[in-house]
């Protein structure tokens, strides 16, 4: 193996511009899931307590604040 | 496909595979326990209607609905933080000074874990169901949020203080401002935020530390889940995606 062989350019961004606001919005989706487990009492996600009440020893379980 | 979405995809793959995995160690660890702290909260409201919601008696979901709704939960909470682990990973990988995928996939899982979990857990314990009052939800859940932003800012205050010492400085005090710089963040943290000490007198020390040993367990399962998985599933499919280990040559060039 030559010398000339190029290094992996360790400091090019891992995500590139363009792709910053898809980052963004799988960030705020993903959060917002994370958020509909542990904290939504169907504020959100319009199934009234259904969901809370259905995730609920989960909820208990990860250490969530929960009544 | 872009690396990043290749290695999104791991990252929620790994998480689920670690939510069910978490569900099934709550299931068997923590189930018995939610079981006997629910009998005791009926009890309590039985006796003194006044004195409690009666909100298990609404049955909107019943037990069996909730028993199997921890594999929902715990599914779709590690999805969603197997999804955000990657996405940190993709972000961080070049930062981190951490020369194999592996390492750093478990390093990132480990620093959550200390960060997201274990701190908030020193301030605010999980609790079982009939421990808690209701008129304080929304200042335990504020303070249990920030509790685990401060916990994500004190490791990374720590990496921040090991990095500021001067390379050539011994291990042992790079390591020791590393942690010094972690504590005292996590400390002015522990002071700062309200404290609630709101379990009812005569609930059994105990069932409360099983119950807290089965959540803390829950969540180490999950996290260490996820890095494994994460780490595992990193080296596997046809393309190798970004922070792919270098090889060798390509992290010190030969100089022939």
């Amino acid at each position: 193996m030559s010398s000339a062989t190029p290094a992996r350019p360790l400091t090019s961004p891992a995500v590139s511009p363009r792709m910053v606001w898809a980052v963004l919005a799988i960030v705020a989706v993903l959060l917002l899931l994370a958020y509909l487990v542990a904290f939504d009492q169907g504020a959100v996600s319009r199934s009234g307590m259904y969901l809370h009440e259905l995730m609920h020893d989960g909820r208990h379980l990860l250490g969530v604040p929960c009544h | 496909m872009p690396p990043f979405t290749s290695v999104l995809l791991r990252g929620l793959l790994a998480g689920l595979i670690a939510g069910l995995l978490a569900g099934a160690f709550a299931y068997l660890a923590g189930e018995p326990r939610v079981e006997a702290a629910i009998a005791i909260e009926e009890q309590a409201v039985h006796a003194d209607p006044a004195a409690g919601d009666d909100h298990h008696a609404d049955e909107l979901v019943s037990r069996d609905g909730q028993r199997g709704g921890l594999f929902l939960a715990t599914g779709l909470f590690g999805v969603a933080m197997g999804g955000l682990l990657s996405t940190a990973y993709a972000l961080l990988r070049r930062r981190l000074r951490i020369r194999h995928d592996a390492q750093a996939a478990l390093a990132l899982s480990g620093a959550a874990l200390l960060g997201a979990v274990i701190v908030p857990f020193g301030k605010y314990p999980a609790n079982p169901p009939a421990v808690g009052d209701p008129d304080t939800i929304n200042q335990r859940t504020g303070g249990y949020l920030a509790m685990v932003i401060l916990g994500l800012v004190a490791v990374w205050a720590g990496v921040l203080a090991y990095r500021s010492m001067h390379a050539g400085a011994p291990q042992w005090s790079r390591c020791a401002v590393a942690v010094a710089g972690f504590l005292a963040t996590v400390v002015v943290g522990y002071l700062a935020l309200p404290s609630f000490h709101e379990v009812p007198a005569d609930f059994p020390a105990g069932l409360l530390w099983d119950f807290r040993l089965a959540s803390l367990g829950t969540q180490l399962v999950l996290w260490a889940g996820i890095g494994l998985a994460f780490a595992a599933l990193l080296h596997r499919g046809p393309e190798r995606p970004i922070g792919s280990e270098p090889s060798p040559e390509a992290i010190v060039p030969a100089r022939s």
